[in-house]
């Protein structure tokens, strides 16, 4: 069954994305996202250091790493919120930094985000969140917004919560709308920013859960960002794992789980100590302590 | 050395400051909207922005009026010349207090209340979240926001005239018992529509704008923490204040200063 608005399909053929399918149904198989040398810095520190990096279409990339080290301003990037000082960042063909504006938000049409705090707007209704989109790209008589809109709310299991405000919402409740919101236009690239970060066990499952099945079902390509080793690995296709301005290993989950570098294995395992050390760089302990000479 | 180069810095800072809200401007009155989308934005802002500050309007003025009845009656009684109240309150709210007080309320109460709620939008990432759906802030959320304030201070500073010089009146003509004949005529024959309510006209023009620019702009340009919303308010109201007084004194010295 197909519908459309004004030109997109509202329903995508289900079933799971695999590469076998991708070439039976003559998908195209070539990256969604591109990043070549990328190099962007915020003042004097330089948060990447020349990353290149491909997105696969269809799957589900986790990029992971420690907190710090730029993996929600990658998807700023990716997003054309920031422009890069140099290297270049393509989207579905387009050269994002490139873009004037107007080409650049339509290019945002195709792309979904989930924010850390869900975003959503706080003084209207979750079915006016899910809504506005709709309202705003489309030209939709009411009745058929109210059905997508409640559609994308059974998704992800909130029809029951359409009338509630965002401030009656537990944490986990506002992420699902907020998801359901950024799957309104059927896009076909969404990003997932730390989608797990301070959610309960339920609530975690719940997402794992709809992250995967809307990968699936909507055959979108996903970007994860997210410092949750075990839940990311379970879930995504390809990772990668960010560090130092660079990318330090990047592959299948089994090919990241058996990645010769310590720095990789000290994030993937949690080790207090080891190429990321304990300490933060300081003077000499013996300085402090007035042994070898005070210092300040 | 330092000192010097700390004043260069600040000056640099003040220039960049300057230069983003210009450009930010330019960004929000350049950018048109469909009328069948940016007109129910530009209503919702005006009714909030403009009606829900009509009671502190009308509520001051009629007290200033009030006042200035009470203080002209006792100043112009030494000289026999109570009877020219009407004309003194009507030339003080008109000229120069409607337009200004209105401007530092509208400061305090709007401005204030717009820099928050655009800042705090900036902190919860829905003006992100906007831009992320194709949808451009600046339009959606900025420029209702500006063209509510810049259309409603002038409305406000006409009403505040009106009630100040009601309650002028009240306390002048019902209450001190000045002739109601000539509290009326000696208004209608020295308030000048060209010279003096025009000319109040285009000072609430002035500062509607210029509290509305300094409002929105220092809320999408607050650093996005609970501090940083704090600091943008209190820079909203001390500068707009600062402005508007500022821009009265120039603005009266072009319009009334042949001497």
């Amino acid at each position: 069954m197909y519908a459309h608005i004004e030109g997109r399909s509202l329903f995508r053929e289900a079933g799971p994305v695999t590469p076998g399918r991708l070439l039976e149904t003559g998908m195209d198989t070539s990256p969604y996202i591109e990043l070549r040398d990328v190099v962007f810095s915020r003042g004097d520190h330089r948060i990447f250091d020349g990353v290149s990096l491909d997105i696969p279409r269809g799957k589900i990339t986790a990029i992971m790493g420690p907190s710090g080290t730029g993996k929600t301003t990658l998807l700023r990037l990716i997003g054309g919120q920031l422009r890069p000082d140099s290297g270049t960042i393509t989207v579905a063909g387009e050269d994002v930094p490139g873009l004037k504006r107007k080409a650049l938000y339509r290019l945002r049409e195709k792309m979904g985000m989930l924010f850390q705090s869900g975003a959503l707007f706080t003084d209207i209704s979750v079915f006016e969140n899910v809504a506005f989109p709709l309202r705003v790209h489309t030209s939709l008589p009411e009745d058929m917004i109210r059905d997508i809109v409640l559609m994308k709310l059974e998704a992800v299991g909130l029809r029951g919560a359409r009338d509630l405000m965002p401030a009656e919402l537990s944490g986990g409740m506002t992420r699902r709308v907020a998801l359901a919101r950024s799957i309104a236009l059927d896009p076909e690239l969404i990003m997932y920013d730390e989608p797990f970060t301070g959610q309960d066990p339920i609530a975690m499952g719940v997402l794992i859960k709809l992250i995967r099945d809307l990968n699936s079902s909507m055959g979108l390509t996903s970007v994860m960002v997210s410092h949750d080793v075990k839940e990311s690995l379970s879930i995504c296709h390809y990772a990668c794992i960010v560090a130092d301005g660079q990318i330090i290993g990047e592959g299948t989950p089994e090919e990241i789980q058996a990645h010769p570098s310590e720095q990789v294995q000290q994030f993937l395992h949690g080790h207090p100590d080891g190429p990321v050390p304990f300490h933060y760089p300081a003077v000499d302990a013996g300085q402090d302590w007035g042994i070898t000479g005070r210092s300040r | 050395m330092e000192k010097l180069a700390a004043i260069g810095r600040l000056g640099l800072d003040i220039f960049a400051s300057l230069g983003r809200s210009g450009r930010f401007l330019a960004g929000v009155l350049g950018g048109v909207s469909k009328p069948s989308v940016a007109f129910p934005l530009l209503l919702k802002q005006l009714y909030s922005i403009g009606v829900l500050s009509l009671a502190i309007i009308v509520v001051s003025g009629l007290f200033i009026g009030m006042v200035l009845g009470l203080q002209g009656y006792t100043i112009l009684s030494d000289y026999g010349s109570e009877a020219a109240i009407g004309q003194m309150i009507a030339l003080t709210l008109v000229r120069e207090l409607g337009p200004v007080v209105t401007a530092l309320l509208f400061a305090g109460r709007a401005g204030s209340a717009l820099t928050a709620e655009i800042g705090l939008m900036k902190t919860t990432e829905q003006l992100s979240s906007m831009e992320m759906m194709g949808v451009d802030p600046l339009r959606r959320v900025i420029a209702p926001r500006l063209w509510a304030g810049f259309i409603a201070v002038p409305i406000l500073a006409a009403v505040f005239s009106v009630v100040g010089i009601w309650g002028g009146m009240l306390v002048g003509v019902e209450w001190l018992g000045v002739f109601e004949g000539s509290f009326w005529g000696n208004m209608q024959s020295s308030v000048s529509f060209t010279k003096d309510v025009l000319n109040g006209v285009i000072k609430s023009v002035v500062f509607g704008f210029v509290c509305s620019w300094i409002a929105v702009y220092q809320g999408y340009d607050c650093v996005p923490t609970s501090a940083g919303i704090s600091s943008a308010t209190t820079k909203t109201v001390v500068y707009s204040s600062l402005a508007v007084l500022g821009l009265d004194f120039v603005l009266t010295a072009v319009m009334f200063g042949d001497f």
